[in-house]
């Protein structure tokens, strides 16, 4: 690690422009964080043509601050409203909202914001650590490194999107066939283009995300009926006592630990860094059935390894160029329209890059640390704020937002076609993450494979010989076997040896 | 979502575990949303699936395949397309026992009528501009869609286009079709 280009790093985050952005991209990431409905990756799709007009390290300072940032507001509505407004804050209802209904509210988000912050830091102090590491042992890998990277990746994301593997599967291969749209590279040939104009130059990233995340969600959302937000709990004695915190230091240490590993596994990130942080102090308790009734240790758990892993789930991206889930796949995309492709070469090519984000991941902590506390009940308040309202509001912004990236009214048709297919996809139990993601990758994917054949002169084996490669696609066949491995187990064991198993 | 206390408490009875409460505070999440969906969408979601493979194996075919050493333009589409038809006849195999799909109900109407404001939207944005179309696609969002009230309605749909108009034109002089 170059010392000189980690102060420099600093400096760039210093500049008054990148501090606003980074203010901004925190705050919204709050606010996104406590409504329900849009998610991060949803509300950073529909910024996506706000970046255009940035600087390069100025836009994924904003992008990541909205990621990080809804980790953080996700806790607010979990804890007072029983709302959790992330998938990666279900977890903390539990024991969040328990303490709530004993008056304990401000416990609950003071470990929270301060487990958040020990979380992101010690994750942020790791990435810059490792990252070049990673980068410069990823400098060597060759097309067939990536195809078998890009391959891994892609099922580690399907095997743990929330919706059935197959159809998680399925929009992936979708995502694959969409990004071959337009002009093969090598040969020239159009490739599903129907003989349209448009489609020549194969369709635009920004419409994909902007509709799949942005519109197929508010159109999904249109038909839930809403209830009623109940009154929250009062937020009193934000500062935990010396004994809520003796008593969470330990949690917080392990969920910066665990939050961290599984941020920078392919298809790992924050909703299951959440759960398995909860999980392990459950397990280590010698109490546990204290959990689900307040204990400090269940928020402190799940909220330190959220924000651990958002902020690890980086590294595959920054070193690799290779994202980690769906969230870090429109930032992918972000950073290619930037002209920026994130792979090793990031940290040498563009340190001031490599370097800003990471540590403005630093100043964006302390910002939300600062920032959570005191905004409560601000945020408690716009939680009322009507979704009736709110969803119009996001389809105009998506509607002009994609027309202002190329001023082209083709791309609102594009927009609106995704929309209806994130949509269907939602409705019909396909997650639009592992499509979006197959779409970034897919071209380096194909480009990997195709010069690897070459290379290899058709000859396939040379993937496994080689032993980086090799490794990764032994990888990928036990992730593509374990589930149905797991179900012949299943099937064969008595119902007694199942019993004993869950003790 | 009124739930009593400890009702989901996670490890308080015997069995009940971490995915158990897991999955019932995301099912309450998702209380008010439509049913189910039955065999026949998950029959039909397969074969759309198959569908869409088949299509695209015949266009990948058509764009050469070329061979393993000298891979040609449909290479990697027919690789892709194979896998799409294996997993949609997997689709097909578990008709009946997958359990994410939700049933289209009159709510679904709601959905087509957003759509169909967005579809008006991009037909005339380029002749009139996007004032007013998108005053009416707010105003038909929140009074129809959303069923609140005239007044509501009405207040939101105009403020929301004169922020757009300050932002987009005034401010920023993004070049989107305006008439004023």
């Amino acid at each position: 690690m170059d010392p000189s280009a980690v102060v420099e790093g600093f400096s760039v985050v210093l500049e008054p422009t990148n501090l606003l952005f980074c203010l901004v991209g925190v705050v919204v990431g709050m606010l996104v964080g406590v409504l329900p409905g849009l998610g991060p990756a949803a509300t950073i799709a529909i910024l996506l043509p706000i970046t255009f007009g940035l600087e390069p390290v100025t836009a994924i300072i904003m992008l990541a601050g909205i990621f990080y940032g809804a980790q953080y507001g996700g806790t607010i509505t979990s804890v007072l409203l029983r709302l959790p407004g992330e998938a990666s804050s279900v977890v903390t209802v539990f024991d969040g909202h328990a303490l709530a209904r004993h008056g304990r509210a401000g416990t609950a988000l003071g470990i929270a914001a301060i487990g958040s912050f020990v979380g992101g830091t010690v994750s942020v102090v790791a990435l810059s650590l490792l990252a070049p590491l990673v980068a410069g042992f990823a400098l060597d890998f060759g097309p067939p490194e990536y195809t078998a990277l890009a391959l891994l990746g892609i099922l580690l994301v399907s095997t743990v999107s929330s919706g059935h593997r197959l159809k998680a599967l399925v929009a992936a291969c979708a995502g694959l066939l969409l990004a071959t749209v337009g002009r093969d590279s090598f040969t020239g040939a159009a490739r599903f283009t129907f003989d349209n104009l448009s489609l020549a130059d194969g369709i635009d990233f920004v419409p994909i995300a902007m509709g799949l995340f942005g519109l197929g969600e508010v159109l999904h959302n249109l038909e839930q009926r809403h209830r009623a937000v109940q009154a929250p709990a009062r937020v009193t004695d934000v500062w935990p006592s010396r004994a809520d915190l003796r008593a969470s230091s330990g949690a917080i240490g392990r969920g910066s630990v665990i939050g961290f590993l599984l941020g920078v596994l392919p298809g790992g990130g924050a909703t299951i860094a959440s759960l398995a942080g909860y999980a392990v102090e459950k397990r280590r308790a010698k109490e546990p059935e204290r959990f689900g009734r307040g204990a400090v240790e269940g928020v402190a758990a799940p909220e330190t390894a959220n924000n651990a892993a958002a902020t690890s789930s980086f590294i595959p991206l920054l070193t690799l160029g290779i994202p980690a889930n769906a969230t870090m796949a429109v930032i992918f995309g972000a950073l290619l329209i930037q002209g920026v492709s994130p792979g090793p070469q990031l940290v040498t090519q563009h340190p001031d890059l490599f370097w800003g984000v990471i540590n403005s991941m630093y100043v964006g902590n302390v910002l939300l640390l600062i920032m959570s506390i005191p905004l409560v009940g601000l945020f408690v308040r716009i939680v009322r704020v009507r979704a009736t309202i709110l969803a119009p509001i996001t389809v105009l912004i998506t509607l002009i937002g994609v027309y202002t990236v190329g001023n082209d009214v083709f791309d609102i048709v594009l927009v609106i076609v995704f929309g209806a297919l994130g949509y269907l996809m939602k409705k019909l139990g396909f997650e639009p993450g592992p499509l979006v993601l197959a779409f970034v990758l897919g071209s380096l994917l194909e480009d990997s494979l195709r010069r690897s054949l070459i290379i290899f002169d058709g000859d396939a084996t040379g993937f496994v010989t080689r032993p980086i490669s090799g490794t990764l696609l032994a990888a990928f066949v036990v992730v593509a076997l374990l589930p149905l491995v797991r179900a012949l187990v299943a099937r064969r064991r008595s119902p007694a040896a199942e019993l004993a198993q869950q003790r | 979502m009124t739930v009593e206390p400890g009702t989901t408490a996670p490890g308080t009875a015997g069995g009940d575990r971490l995915s158990d409460a897991v999955r019932h505070e995301v099912e309450a999440e998702h209380e008010g949303r439509p049913p189910r969906a039955g065999r026949p969408t998950d029959a039909v979601v397969g074969l759309a699936v198959v569908g869409l493979g088949v299509a695209a194996l015949l266009g990948s075919l058509a764009l050469g395949v070329g061979s393993a050493a000298a891979p040609g333009p449909g290479t990697w589409p027919f690789l892709v397309s194979v896998v799409l038809v294996a997993l949609g006849l997997g689709l097909l195999a578990l008709t009946g026992r997958t359990h994410d799909a939700e049933r289209f109900t009159r709510a679904s109407v709601l959905v087509l009528a957003g759509l169909g404001t967005m579809v008006a939207f991009v037909a005339v944005v380029a002749t009139i501009g996007f004032e007013i179309p998108s005053t009416l696609l707010v105003f038909v969002w929140v009074r129809f869609l959303g069923g609140e009230s005239w007044r509501t309605s009405i207040v939101t749909s105009l403020a929301t286009v004169v922020a757009f108009y300050v932002v987009f034109v005034g401010l920023l002089a993004v070049p989107i079709p305006h008439m004023f």
